[in-house]
């Protein structure tokens, strides 16, 4: 059997298991709660923080799920989650059908086929590490030989935008912003993964060098086969970049659907702020209000019912008691909130009809 | 909080003043001129947002005027004048307490604020502490109500949150309330925001505008999103190369950009650049090595509109509007673009 690392025509596709109908990654019942006191009598832990308390979602092969919302809510601790970086307290994992861990699919084979962007290009990268020993780092702890790593580090490096023959030998320090955020790129590529997470991976590039960074995002995705689940807090680039949307919010899913429908008549509040927080482009016609008022709400005591029901200009007495489920309000498009949900007691909401047609 | 104590410098005179800034890093195999020649003047109550290119200066020129730079790797040339007084004579004892009194900066890296091993709430106070001289009970309480100015939820517990337990994005309004701690006059932010979820940016716009506003809180503000610069800049500097290519009021800069660099900038973020599916523009080829700028105008290898012209020296700058300069040849009186029949277009 070929080594994939080794071997430079290996296909991702070629280690499709599932087929095209299932999902390569797919999450239930996600829960990860820091700190806090627990009982020796076991149970719920006290006064911890709950970063990631039940989400659930899937992202099909080839495509690019965006993911959004408050700072907080979770979407680093998720990201990290799915990469195994940290165990989380329940909930399950399934890349592409098989349960990450099993005997079907042990942690190291699973870390080769996942890989993740940082936000913070420097503090991501060794020091004192070489550029190309930098990429080749993963692929040598996987026991590839010094001389083919390093060849593969220089097919890598030409690939996003880098020459080899200058930038080989350099050090961390003597990149931009912009080049040290495609070295950790090419260093996530060098396990040859098919799902990559981006958390905030262009948000500290100028706006030319970013552009650039997602065009050679794109290219990278056709070219080679790969999934991305993208973390950003730049609506523009998400609509740009993603298929779907899914926004969270305090530890929860409030909504996820197609990117076009999310960004232009999102259905849940939230999302609804939060498109209207995107600053102005008008010099004249400034915000002059938040959006969104009130604080985001303590992750370590979060509201009953539905957790944006403090800060909702829509809220209703019901939503203090009922939390809202995340259901379908039409193909592919789910929202986790009452207005949405017909016969649900919301005022707002349509009435349930006993026969629908 | 109370507003700054009085300012000496009189009124109409620039609180923050600096004239051909210039900056070279003198540790590698050949000096770095990361600083050119930068004049930049800022009054009280007054937001300038810099905007520019990765690696254009915009934090090494913030660092100079904090004097934050490694003195023996980096020489600062040119003079830097911050409420009244000349940084680069200031004695040890008083450079402890410009730094944080003066002015104070919000980092880009969030990980420079804060110390790992200390309680975020504990760092605050005491910053109050050893400038004011106050008790730690007075400290805390200052950094509780900092706390709940920059919107932190559940300030009391957050207080006692060691950085790591932060998210990001209230690690950097922790990190605003630091900068806030011992009531500067001008506040140095190095994208504040680039962090931030929208409603949390948006709240911490208008709370920099209210400073402003309410305390005369002279800010310079970093950022890459020109959205940003819109809603907060009385006055847009765009920096290239180490050099201010173009400034002025933020109305002009913004609807009429002049150096073709601003141009390119504004265009990549225009909302039609997001279509899906289609590609996103970019400037093409790379900024210039600063161990070796290029005689004339440092944009002019990447420029669309270059002419021979534009390597025979530093362009000067020229009015561009009543309230707006440029640092670019074609406006100087007669000088035609190649591109202007297209321009127009
Ligand atoms: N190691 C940790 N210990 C304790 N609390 C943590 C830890 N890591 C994260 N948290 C908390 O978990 C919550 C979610 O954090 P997370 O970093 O996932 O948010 P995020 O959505 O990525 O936010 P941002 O957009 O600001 O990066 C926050 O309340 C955060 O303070
Ligand atoms: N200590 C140093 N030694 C050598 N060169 C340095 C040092 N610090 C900064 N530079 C160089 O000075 C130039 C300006 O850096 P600076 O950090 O000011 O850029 P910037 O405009 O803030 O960019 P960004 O938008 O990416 O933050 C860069 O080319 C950088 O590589
Ligand atoms: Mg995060
Ligand atoms: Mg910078």
């Amino acid at each position: 059997m070929s080594d994939p690392i080794l071997d430079p025509t290996f296909d991702p596709a070629a280690r499709d298991r599932g087929g095209p109908a299932q999902p390569l990654l797919s999450v239930t019942g996600l829960v990860k709660h820091f700190g806090g006191k627990r009982s020796w009598r076991g149970g719920e832990a006290k006064g911890a923080v709950r970063a990631v308390d039940g989400v659930d979602f899937a992202i099909a092969k080839g495509e690019t799920l965006g993911v959004v919302g408050e700072s907080g809510c979770g979407k680093s601790t998720t990201a990290r989650l799915v990469m195994q970086i940290i165990k989380p307290d329940a909930g399950e994992i399934v890349f592409d059908g098989e349960a990450v861990g099993s005997r079907a699919l042990d942690l190291e084979a699973y870390r080769r086929e996942v890989q993740m962007v940082f936000q913070d290009s420097y503090a991501s990268l060794n020091p004192r590490l070489t550029v190309e020993d930098t990429i080749a780092f993963g692929p040598r702890v996987h026991g590839v030989p010094r001389r083919e790593a390093t060849g593969r580090a220089h097919d890598l490096l030409a690939k996003v935008g880098l020459e080899p023959g200058r930038f080989a030998g350099r050090y961390p320090h003597e990149l931009s912003g912009g080049q040290r955020q495609r070295i950790n790129i090419a260093r996530a590529l060098a396990l040859q993964p098919r799902l990559v997470i981006l958390d905030e991976a262009v948000s500290a590039l100028d706006k030319s060098v970013e552009a650039q960074v997602l065009n050679l995002l794109l290219d990278l995705k056709a070219e080679l086969g790969l999934t991305y689940m993208f973390i950003s807090h730049d609506l523009n680039v998400v609509r740009f970049m993603a298929d779907r949307v899914m926004v969270m919010y305090l530890g929860k899913v409030a909504e996820v659907g197609p990117s076009d429908v999310i960004l232009q008549q999102p259905s849940h509040p939230y999302t609804g702020a939060l498109l209207a927080s995107m600053p102005s482009t008008d010099p004249d016609n400034r915000t002059l209000e938040a959006p969104l008022f009130g604080d985001p709400p303590n992750p370590i005591d979060p509201p009953s019912g539905c957790r944006f029901h403090t800060r909702c200009r829509h809220t209703s007495a019901i939503c203090a008691n009922v939390p809202p489920p995340l259901a379908a309000v039409r193909p592919s498009h789910e929202v986790a909130c009452l207005m949405a949900q017909p016969g649900s007691g919301h005022p707002l909401a349509a009435p349930l009809r006993e026969n629908a047609a | 909080m109370s507003s700054p104590s009085s300012s000496p410098v009189p009124t109409g005179q620039p609180l923050v003043e600096t004239k051909d800034l210039t900056v070279d890093f003198t540790g590698g195999a050949r000096p770095v001129r990361a600083v050119a020649g930068v004049d930049l003047t800022l009054g009280a109550g007054e937001l300038v947002a810099l905007l520019g290119e990765s690696g254009s200066g915009k934090s090494v020129t913030l660092r100079a005027l904090m004097r934050l730079l490694p003195e023996r790797r980096a020489t600062t040339g040119g003079s830097i004048r911050v409420d009244g007084r000349d940084v680069a004579a200031l004695g040890r004892k008083e450079l402890a307490r410009f730094r944080g009194g003066t002015v104070a900066m919000i980092f880009q890296e969030p990980g420079l604020a804060f110390d790992p091993v200390y309680r975020v709430g504990d760092q605050i106070a005491e910053a109050v502490m050893r400038h004011e001289g106050v008790s730690r009970r007075s400290g805390r309480a200052r950094a509780l109500e900092l706390f709940e100015r920059v919107r932190i939820p559940s300030a009391a517990t957050r207080l006692d949150n060691y950085p790591h337990e932060m998210s990001g994005g209230m690690r950097q309004r922790a990190m605003i309330a630091l900068a806030l701690a011992c009531r500067p006059k001008v506040l140095l932010a190095d994208e504040p925001t680039t962090a931030l979820d929208a409603t949390v940016q948006i709240q911490i716009l208008l709370l920099l505008r209210e400073l402003q506003r309410e305390f005369g809180l002279a800010v310079i503000f970093v950022t890459h999103d020109i959205g940003v610069a819109t809603e907060v800049a009385d006055r847009i500097a765009v920096m290239y190369a180490g050099r201010i290519v173009e400034r002025g009021d933020c109305r002009d800069v913004i609807r009429a950009p002049a150096h073709p660099y601003t141009r390119g900038l504004l265009f990549s973020r225009a909302d039609h650049a997001f279509t899906k599916g289609t590609r996103l523009r970019t400037i093409p080829g790379s900024p210039p090595d600063l161990t070796a700028l290029p005689p004339g105008c440092a944009f002019a290898p990447r420029c669309a509109e270059a002419m021979p012209a534009c390597s025979a020296g530093v362009p000067e700058e020229i009015a561009a509007s009543e309230t707006h300069v440029a640092r670019c040849i074609l406006l100087r009186p007669g000088v035609q673009s190649r591109t202007d029949a297209t321009a127009a277009a």
